[in-house]
């Protein structure tokens, strides 16, 4: 900077304090955070390993019923990478399947749970009143079960299957997504520019869809992308009990869950569905910070 | 050129402030003597506010570079200690904001914070009651009022202990951040008379930023415009409200509404 | 020859509006009528005087516990359709543009809401209504494509006029509208808000605290105190010659710039009483320095003096100097 720059007169400044809208395109996003193209291509590489499981897998058939009593409790070897399970299945090949069973599950139920909660709460919080309340004591009944309580009551008296898991536990979700929004929604609903919509005789569903869904929606995706790990894990936890996927489905909860009574000489059985576990987790998290900063025009500008 | 501003109590000189790649204060001069009320006019974004903040050395926990010379008396405050300038602010120089509910701890009644405020400045606990009572006495507030807390205080009420706050540190220089926009015109009067009672019991130099130049012309002996970060034009403020030179300045003075002039 | 005004049904009247929070009361009894535009009436008070509630109520934003709005002559009842029509007729426009408008949505998306949902234009000619209305209020068409931080704040309340006319309203509510801007900005807004009062032959009720705009653009101003009118008539007179003390007050707290305009100034001590629990006789006299027994004890009602209405008993005396 060698000489200051020259002021625009009063008459231009309105002008000049506006600039021009900068996109929010993509590659801005991944610019400004690069740990979202890391949660995009993790995502990606979770979806590509599902889709091409069979050719990745070394021994497809181990994803199944098969027992090799021969070569039980293998560790990590050139033919085993994750070493092998107590009935000598090959680990690698059945976490490799896994990507088709748990992040599946997780995506299910954290879209039913946004699905049922998501309008509940900016129905009660926007409208208020009766309708408030009768939404907000259905959601207090939910929440006042332990979750995991609930979705086991839910999935006993259920046949076990993936299905049936994904019920129990949406059925445990969404209260939280509803309580969430609706505080969020109150608050946005008494913001002016809601009031000026109402007096510009908008109608409600109008004001709903494009003025109080966005302005409440960040805090939900911040929150659903922290929630695929657990949900993943409430998943393994029904499977432990008997309750959700059963063997031999290559569920990485159950698969942690099953490796439990050998971690301490036979580490790999936990660690690596663990580590699928984590990883998945992880890739919706980044994801997620990406999406909130895709959605928020603001962001742009308050991050100079 | 140092030489000739020895009458200052406070002397800006040279005053860059940039965020970043952007200059937002370019300031040759601004002199405030002993006793006066100046007032530091422009709109927002012209760079008032941050220049009121450069003074206490806050500027840069904003983030900003700050260059150039702000003498109090013959002290240089920019690049000073972080601990002298802990004890000038308060000590030396107050200042008081436009929101003054919201510039008061909520969770102290005001009597703690007269109290904390002056023990802190080094002030004995029985002198540091005795004067917050008196400096209440002084802007006409009861002494009830040292048992509230801030939300049950009306925005004047609050502006006063504020001033108040500053009369009893024994401030020398005032720093007045557009103290009177959030108010009604007629708590804004009562602010304005105070403020001038202040100057003249106290001899106290107050520095008045303000959008409002019909504001500035009751209250300031001169004033400073400034826009985008330059002041434009300087003197008393009769002469440059009443006949200014500078373009902006004409253009800012024809802005104001006023009664009796129908457009 | 028309009429007297007194048979002439008015566009917009208030009749004895209350409106009550709880135990206060925020607006106790406010009356006025806005003639067919061009016009312009201000509602004129500080914090507490009610006169943002007023514009809420106009609005339907809030419900009046008793008195009656009426649109040519019919009284709005709270039937949806009914308050739909009305909220086409009668539009407003907030003090804060930065919070009145949805972050979210683009300043196109803002202006046609509004369009739509009244079917002002067909759907097609939505976009080409849209550019047409920021053109009126002074801003570039292609300012549709961006979000309201993208904009300054003179130009976000000209983004918020441009709502509020886009279903051609014939009653516009301004509360506060420049308050919160530069004076320069502020200018040219009031510069905005005189064209379309002449382009459009708009009717308006300008709530302000700040008296040199009201002269500048309303025929007509009422000065509120604790909910209730104090004083109500022509504008000119009223600011030049109050016959309230209030009034007169609030005219002498103004700051000049001019100095050879300057009053001596009447100050008001105390503050305003808490409105649940205001004091008996007139709302006023704990504070007005020309109060006397009378004061303390009955209500002053408004009554005509001098060609306004003034609540004062001694309305006369302070119009003649002689308070």
């Amino acid at each position: 900077m060698s000489r200051v720059p020259s002021y625009p007169d009063v008459e231009s400044r309105e002008e000049v304090l506006a600039p021009p809208g900068r996109l929010r395109s993509v590659p801005g996003v991944i610019r400004r955070n690069p740990l979202v193209a890391v949660g995009a291509a993790m995502c990606l590489a979770i979806f590509l390993v599902a889709v091409l499981a069979p050719l990745i897998a070394t021994y497809p058939e181990d994803a199944g019923s098969a027992v090799h009593p021969l070569q039980t409790l293998e560790p990590p070897s050139a033919q085993h990478y994750f070493g092998t399970d107590q009935v000598g299945r090959d680990v690698f090949s059945r976490v490799v399947y896994g990507a088709r069973i748990s992040p599946v599950i997780a995506v299910l139920v954290l879209a039913i749970s946004v699905l049922i909660g998501v309008p509940l709460g900016i129905a009660a919080g926007y409208f208020g009143g009766w309708i408030d309340e009768v939404i907000s004591r259905v959601t207090d009944v939910f929440l006042a079960f332990p979750a995991l309580l609930l979705a086991l009551a839910f999935a006993a008296v259920m046949k076990p299957s993936i299905t049936n898991t994904v019920i129990a536990i949406s059925v445990t979700w969404w209260p939280w997504y509803t309580r969430i929004v609706r505080g969020q929604a109150a608050s946005v609903t008494g913001r002016p520019f809601v009031e000026s919509a109402k007096a510009t005789g908008i109608p409600h569903r109008t004001i709903l869809l494009r003025h109080i869904l966005p302005n409440s929606i960040t805090p939900i995706i911040v929150q659903v992308s922290l929630d695929v790990g657990g949900v993943i894990l409430t998943a393994s936890a029904l499977s432990f009990l008997g309750l959700g996927a059963q063997d031999p489905t290559p569920d990485w909860g159950l698969m942690v869950s099953q490796g439990q009574a050998f971690f301490t000489t036979q580490w790999w059985l936990v660690t690596f569905p663990g580590a699928a576990i984590f990883l998945t987790a992880a890739a919706f998290n980044l994801l997620g910070d990406g999406l909130r900063d895709v959605l928020d025009p603001r962001r742009v500008l308050t991050t100079r | 050129m140092t030489g000739t501003m020895t009458g200052a109590k406070l002397s800006l000189q040279d005053l860059r402030i940039a965020f970043g790649p952007r200059r937002v204060v370019d300031l040759d001069r601004l002199e405030l003597a002993t006793g006066e009320i100046l007032g530091l006019a422009g709109e927002s974004g012209s760079g008032k506010s941050i220049t009121a903040l450069a003074v206490l050395g806050l500027a840069s926990t904003l983030g900003a570079r700050v260059e150039g010379s702000v003498r109090l008396d013959d002290e240089e405050l920019v690049g000073a200690a972080e601990s002298r300038l802990r004890e000038i602010r308060g000590s030396r120089i107050s200042m008081i904001f436009q929101s003054p509910v919201s510039s008061l701890d909520p969770l102290l009644q005001v009597g703690e914070l007269f109290e904390r405020t002056l023990r802190l400045h080094g002030v004995r606990k029985r002198e540091a009651s005795e004067r917050a009572s008196n400096a209440f006495r002084e802007v006409l507030l009861s002494v009830d009022l040292l048992q509230r807390y801030p939300h049950e205080l009306s925005g004047g009420q609050a502006q006063r202990i504020a001033i108040a706050m500053a009369l009893a540190l024994r401030s020398e220089v005032l720093l007045a951040d557009e103290p009177t926009s959030a108010l009604d015109v007629t708590v804004q009067a009562e602010i304005l008379d105070l403020l001038r009672r202040v100057r003249e019991e106290r001899g106290m130099s107050v520095l008045f930023i303000s959008h409002d130049l019909a504001v500035i012309a009751e209250l300031c002996d001169r004033v400073a415009v400034m826009q985008l970060g330059r002041i434009v034009e300087e003197g008393p403020t009769a002469r440059v409200l009443g006949e200014p030179e500078d373009e902006y300045t004409k253009r800012l003075v024809a802005a104001v509404p006023k009664i009796g002039v129908r457009a | 020859m028309r009429a007297s005004t007194a048979v002439e049904v008015p566009l917009l009247e208030v009749e004895d509006l209350v409106v009550e929070f709880g135990p206060v009361r925020a607006v106790d009894g406010v009356s006025f009528r806005l003639p067919a535009g061009p016009y312009g009436l201000a509602l004129v008070g500080e914090s507490g005087s009610g006169k943002t509630t007023i514009a809420r109520a106009l609005m339907r934003l809030v419900s009046a516990a008793s008195g009656a709005i009426r649109l040519d002559g019919d009284e709005v009842v709270g039937s949806s359709r009914a308050l739909r029509a009305y909220r086409r007729d009668v539009q407003i426009v907030f003090q804060d543009p930065t919070t009145s408008l949805d972050p979210r949505a683009k300043i196109g998306s803002t202006i046609a809401e509004p369009l739509r949902a009244h079917g002002i234009v067909p759907r097609a000619e939505v976009d080409d209504r849209i550019a047409s209305l920021l053109a009126e209020v002074g801003l570039d068409p292609d300012m549709a494509g961006r979000y309201p931080h993208q904009l300054s704040g003179g130009q976000r309340q000209r983004v918020a006029i441009a709502r509020a006319l886009s279903v051609e309203p014939r009653v516009l509510v301004l509360d506060e509208p420049t308050s919160a801007l530069d004076v320069t900005v502020q200018a040219r807004i009031l510069e905005l808000i005189a064209k379309l009062r002449r382009e459009r032959g708009l009717a308006y009720v300008l709530i302000s605290h700040n008296l040199a705009v009201v002269e500048r653009l309303c025929e007509e101003t009422a000065v509120l105190y604790l909910g209730r009118i104090v004083e109500h008539g022509p504008t000119e007179p009223i600011l030049a010659r109050p016959a309230h003390p209030y009034t007169l007050a609030l005219r002498s707290a103004v700051p000049e710039i001019d100095l050879a305009a300057r009053r001596s100034r009447i100050v008001l001590p105390g503050t305003v009483p808490d409105p649940a629990n205001p004091p008996p006789g007139c709302p006023f006299h704990p504070r007005c320095p020309y109060a006397i027994d009378r004061c303390r004890i009955e209500v002053p009602e408004l009554r005509t003096v001098d060609g306004r209405t003034v609540a004062c008993h001694r309305a006369e005396e302070i119009l003649a100097g002689e308070a």
